[in-house]
């Protein structure tokens, strides 16, 4: 079975570049080129030197051992909240920004939900002295000032989305609106594993540094390179994508997807994508998303801005389709409890993403000797609001 | 031969198609307005079935399909309403619209409902031409449907000859690289991509649409193709006022 991106496109049923031709020739001409250009030494050196000494990579692999002693398993946490700006973003924006000025452009544009993505672009629009215009929902930005003050400090236009349900959904068609309207020198730096080929396989593979670095640092510390269990939270799903990338062949390592049920799977408010999903097109690609009959986008719903998507990337659908991941899910409250438990037991505040990731651990059961590695994509800082109004601090 | 054919035929220039949107401003007034225009002169006419993500257009034709949705317009509402289209209205119809509602209708459901009502060819902008041509070309050919592709500035001509070939009815050239509703501005690199798509003599006629909105610019676009498409300078119109006057009196200042 192949789960990775075939000559066309797809990921079995999943993918393509579902584009009006406005946008062909900036899709064809990454399509063309993002291949050749990441496997450049040129490139791949300065890549890994930013990763490194910019963004302070390799992120820790953490044995939790409190974790560990209260799910009876060795739950490893890799740090990607340790990176710069606070979550695994930055990878990508990283490897984008330096693509794009391959490419010649000038002008960078970003959707963003949480802000997350958005500051990540900023900050290597900064870093490279690029003109940078980030799209975010009108609602997001209201119920995420600090991220819009960090985009402004770091000198991007932050626009607001005001179409639709003015959020992640609606910020994404305005940066593609933009992108159609700026054909030439505007490279759009997309924020997850979705949108149209190439996207979603040049995305997951700035996003494999996790899963190079988790191997490797197993090695070491377990003397194997398979645990048995890798957990991510899945919005779009970069960071899963991620983190499961280099273990989508070792076949004995069980893969898990945890989406946000919101108030619960059946509730109406909920971004459970595969449960409640059917396959379609969104933002440019053939997938899993949430949808009425008649093809209608569903608006999804969760605590957590950052898996308040209705979609998953097509190498999830795949991933899920295949049956290769397992996709289950966490609802809102389940996520704030288990970012509580981990910061007691830890002292590691966890994105309320991640803390999905962290959640699903309750449900599982182990017999003391299995490896879990679990991808604590950002930190808490963010979320600190949601926690107090509902912890009552 | 479908009437789309038949009109290029019969009238090779200044073919004026009007866009609206299907169910507004209210979701009875599909055929009522198509009847107007009819009346008033419209040669053709794309009528579009609302989606809720419309990556390709602007804030009018937005507000436009938000509204046809709240108000109930689905495929199935549409199909329903055109019924007896062709009792009442003898000019071609396309539909336009985006993928994913023609993909969870089926799109052999789909065609064969437009077949079946007398809808003559579609616009889906967001279905690759790839993807067209590996799937669903054979059903659109069964049901004599036409497709009609879209050409932008940046086209290459390689790709342009390949959607010329793959074209039945004409081919769509966008004025210029933007979402709908931007004004025309026919700069000296405007006119010299129309005059280039003219000296390829396309197989297809060519129509020119996105930023057309008054006499000037339709008569501007009609000088290098058979005809212009106006739609948000319309959809303006009904979203104030959708009486037969107000459309008598648009079309009026197009064609006059």
């Amino acid at each position: 079975m192949n789960y990775f991106v075939n000559e066309k496109g797809y990921y079995g049923d999943f993918g393509g570049a579902y584009i009006p031709e406005m946008l062909y020739p900036n899709v064809e001409e990454l399509r063309q080129n993002y291949l050749k250009i990441i496997n450049d030494e040129s490139f791949k050196k300065e890549f890994h030197q930013l990763l490194k000494d910019y963004v302070g990579r390799p992120s820790p692999l953490y044995l939790a051992k409190r974790l560990s002693a209260k799910y009876n398993a060795n739950i490893f946490l890799k740090r990607e909240d340790l990176n710069h700006t606070g979550a695994h973003k930055i990878n990508n924006t990283i490897g984008q920004i330096l693509l794009a000025e391959r490419l010649g452009k000038k002008r960078i544009i970003a959707e963003t939900g949480a802000g997350q993505h958005g500051v990540a672009t900023a900050t290597v629009c900064a870093l490279r002295g690029l003109e940078c215009v980030v799209y975010m929902g009108e609602i997001d930005i209201e119920r995420q000032a600090p991220n819009v003050a960090r985009m402004k400090m770091l000198g991007a236009k932050v626009v607001p989305a005001t179409s639709g349900s003015k959020t992640l959904k609606d910020a994404t068609n305005e940066a593609m609106r933009d992108w159609v309207n700026n054909p030439v020198d505007t490279h759009y730096i997309i924020g997850s594993v979705v949108g149209p080929h190439p996207y979603p396989d040049m995305v997951a593979i700035f996003q494999s540094i996790i899963s190079e670095e988790t191997k490797k640092q197993l090695k070491e510390q377990t003397g194997s390179d398979q645990p048995d269990y890798v957990l991510a939270c899945v919005g779009g799903g970069s960071n899963a994508m991620g983190m499961f990338y280099h273990f989508i062949n070792d076949e004995n390592v069980k893969l898990v997807a945890v989406e946000a049920a919101g108030q619960g799977v059946s509730s109406g408010h909920s971004a459970a994508t595969t449960a409640l999903g059917k396959e379609g097109v969104l933002h440019g690609s053939r997938s899993i998303l949430m949808q009425t009959e008649d093809g209608q986008v569903v608006e999804p719903f969760s605590v957590s801005a950052g898996l308040d998507y209705p979609g998953i990337g097509p190498q999830h659908a795949h991933l899920f389709k295949t049956g290769r991941g397992k996709y289950v899910s966490i609802t809102d409250d389940e996520s704030l409890q288990a970012g509580l438990l981990c910061t007691q037991l830890e002292g590691i505040i966890p994105a309320i993403e991640s803390a999905h990731a962290l959640a699903y651990l309750e449900k599982m059961t182990f017999t003391g000797h299995e490896n879990v590695v679990v991808c604590l994509s950002g930190r808490g800082d963010k979320d600190m609001d949601t926690y107090m109004k509902y912890f009552g601090l | 031969m479908n009437r789309i054919n038949k009109l290029f035929q019969e009238k090779p220039s200044n073919i004026l198609s009007i866009y609206y949107t299907a169910g507004f401003p209210e979701l009875g007034d599909t055929l009522l307005i198509a009847e107007e225009l009819e009346r008033a002169g419209a040669d053709m006419l794309e009528i579009g079935f609302p989606y809720s993500d419309p990556v390709a257009d602007g804030p009018v034709i937005q507000a436009s399909s938000k509204q046809a949705l709240e108000k109930g317009m689905d495929l199935k509402t549409l199909f329903n309403q055109l019924k007896d289209l062709r009792s009442r209205i003898n000019i071609p119809i396309l539909l336009m619209g985006y993928v994913n509602p023609m993909l969870q209708f089926g799109v052999e459901n789909f065609c064969k409902a437009c077949a079946e009502v007398g809808v003559d060819g579609c616009i889906v902008p967001d279905l690759p031409m790839a993807e067209y041509e590996e799937h669903y070309q054979e059903i659109f050919k069964q049901y004599n449907l036409s497709n009609i592709f879209l050409v932008t500035p940046q086209t290459s001509e390689e790709r342009i000859r390949k959607i010329d070939e793959l074209s039945t009815g004409f081919v769509y050239l966008i004025s210029s690289s933007a979402t709908t509703g931007k004004n025309l501005q026919v700069s000296q690199n405007t006119e010299d991509y129309f005059a280039r798509i003219a000296g390829m003599k396309l197989k297809n006629p060519t129509m020119i649409g996105f930023g057309i909105n008054n006499k000037a610019t339709f008569d501007k676009a009609c000088q290098f193709a058979n005809g212009a498409i106006i739609g948000t300078a319309f959809v303006k119109v009904l979203s104030e006022d959708k009486s037969a006057t107000a459309i008598q009196k648009f079309m009026k200042s197009i064609s006059e």
